[in-house]
């Protein structure tokens, strides 16, 4: 599995995607939800919330285990998808696409140059394995 | 230390089992989504490799006797191709495991424990055989593999594989016949809930048994959707809902534990717990607020810490978190309000009846009385 080459990624197996507006959308990577294995459970910060890089801005729960979602850059959540928190499963379904996670008006653009690309993350996966 | 392998391990890995170690086995946690094989279970049929639960033999004159020693049930009043369910428990009335026990002769038993159990089960029924006893105990956990065949379409599976008519076996009784051409022991036990049979054959023929099971239908499920499976039929796990420090009593498994019996070595003590009754007891709750429950979680009641989870998990036949756990015994009543410490955050539970899930029943069409 490639990942797509849109975007950015952290070690915690987080993706970031900077749109046009300039927020910054959060998501995990199909690695983590593969690994998660079913989601049933995502808790998430409200609107006006702050999150900050490498530290903890949620929940995400499966079946099996429970893990701490970390900010792949800091900012101020602009946005929060509400049919992930109805719908979990959509995390699996569609980890970079509808399961997306936030929206984030970032406190420090300059952040986002630090992260690995796609490429990088994908040798990071299979150095991992 | 290395990971034992059942005879299916190979079988497992080509399916894409993902292999996670459990009691010192390397067994399939999954093979799809635990949620989808816990589906295919409740609405068609799924299979499961036990292989890795103990398997001992206990034969001989004694047999009987043995048994009746370490065993909750009353072992004398369980007739040929039976089986039951029973605890062992030690002298303080801890239990040591829970098994099933199938009298598959007149001299003739198999009793099944935990995986992580079967040692201290072993240790326990050789520790009470006496050295006049005439009764022969092998362990045949390697010489033996065992799928479990759960779901509503198992038997109409499973008369497809073989000429004896499963129909006619009726739950908790077990026989001796041919599966997909391997000499087996059929039982229709379980531990999801929902109707099925638990089939143990030698361990050269279980690669053939499940191929023939998965062409007939059935979906292999691993052991994530097993747990999910069990929490929603009520059934405690050993080591998670029940363990050595917890007596059948407060567990509430007292139903299956038979105390008039002068040889049983766990009677003493089991008395005098029934007697001074027991501070606390084993519940099921459900979430109101959300979040999962998880082992090990404290549980609350009116900001005073009364209990703990001892499982938990997301139900998808009930599309709601579940748990089991242990609360002060005024604290038990069914719709009794309890919190959980999810994590430092208070979430809302309420005490619900177990089992959560029981398997439609046929309708009883003649009055009962």
């Amino acid at each position: 599995m490639t990942s797509p080459a849109d975007r950015s990624y952290i070690k915690d197996h987080d993706w970031v995607q900077v749109g046009a507006d300039g927020l910054a959308t959060f998501g995990i990577t199909d690695y983590a939800q593969d690994s998660l294995g079913d989601v049933v459970f995502v808790e998430l910060p409200e609107p006006g919330s702050e999150v900050s890089q490498s530290e903890s801005f949620g929940e995400i729960e499966s079946v099996k285990a429970v893990s701490d979602l970390i900010a792949p850059v800091s900012g101020t959540v602009a946005e929060r998808n509400e049919a992930v928190i109805d719908a979990p499963e959509l995390v699996n379904d569609s980890p970079f696409d509808e399961g997306w996670l936030l929206k984030v008006e970032m406190a420090d653009p300059t952040e986002i140059d630090d992260l690995m690309s796609a490429e990088e993350y994908d040798s990071f996966l299979a150095s991992e394995s | 230390m290395g990971l034992k392998r059942t005879p299916l391990y190979d079988l497992h890995v080509s399916l894409g089992g993902r292999m996670v170690p459990f009691a010192g086995w390397d067994m399939p946690v999954q093979y799809t989504s635990i949620l989808e094989e816990a589906r295919a279970v409740r609405s068609r049929a799924g299979i499961f490799d036990v292989s890795h639960m103990g398997r001992m033999l206990i034969r001989g004159a004694d047999a009987c006797a043995l048994l009746n020693r370490v065993l909750s049930p009353d072992i004398p009043q369980i007739r040929i191709r039976r089986a039951r369910y029973g605890l062992i428990c030690n002298e303080e009335g801890g239990i040591i495991d829970d098994a099933i026990v199938y009298r598959l002769g007149r001299e003739r038993y198999m009793l099944v424990p935990n995986a992580s159990n079967a040692d201290a089960v072993a240790e326990w029924v050789e520790k009470w055989r006496r050295p006049s006893d005439d009764v022969e105990v092998s362990i045949v956990t390697e010489d033996l593999a065992m799928i479990a065949h759960q779901g509503p379409a198992a038997q109409m599976m499973l008369m497809t594989l073989t000429d004896y008519d499963v129909s006619t076996l009726r739950l908790f009784r077990t026989v001796e016949t041919e599966v997909a051409g391997a000499s087996a022991i059929v039982a229709r036990t379980g531990y999801t809930g929902e109707d099925g049979f638990e089939i143990m054959v030698p361990s050269s023929d279980a690669g053939t048994l499940w191929q023939a099971l998965c062409d007939a239908g059935a979906t292999p499920c691993g052991l994530g959707s097993r747990d999910v499976l069990r929490l929603e039929a009520g059934l405690p796990l050993h080591g998670n809902d029940i363990d050595v420090t917890v007596n059948p009593f407060e567990a509430g498994l007292d139903r299956f534990v038979q105390l008039d019996r002068e040889e049983y070595v766990a009677r003493g003590a089991l008395e005098r717990i029934r007697d001074e009754g027991s501070e606390r007891r084993l519940i099921g709750f459900r979430m109101v607020g959300r979040g999962i429950a998880r082992t090990g979680h404290d549980l609350y009641s009116g900001g005073a810490k009364v209990g703990q989870v001892t499982s938990g998990s997301f139900s998808p036949t009930l599309d709601m978190a579940i748990g089991m756990g242990y609360v002060r015994e005024d604290f038990s009543d069914i719709g009794a309000p309890l919190q959980v410490d999810i994590r430092g955050r208070m979430v809302d539970a309420e005490v619900e009846m177990l089992p959560f899930y029981a398997e439609r029943q046929v309708p009883i069409l003649a009055p009962v009385g």
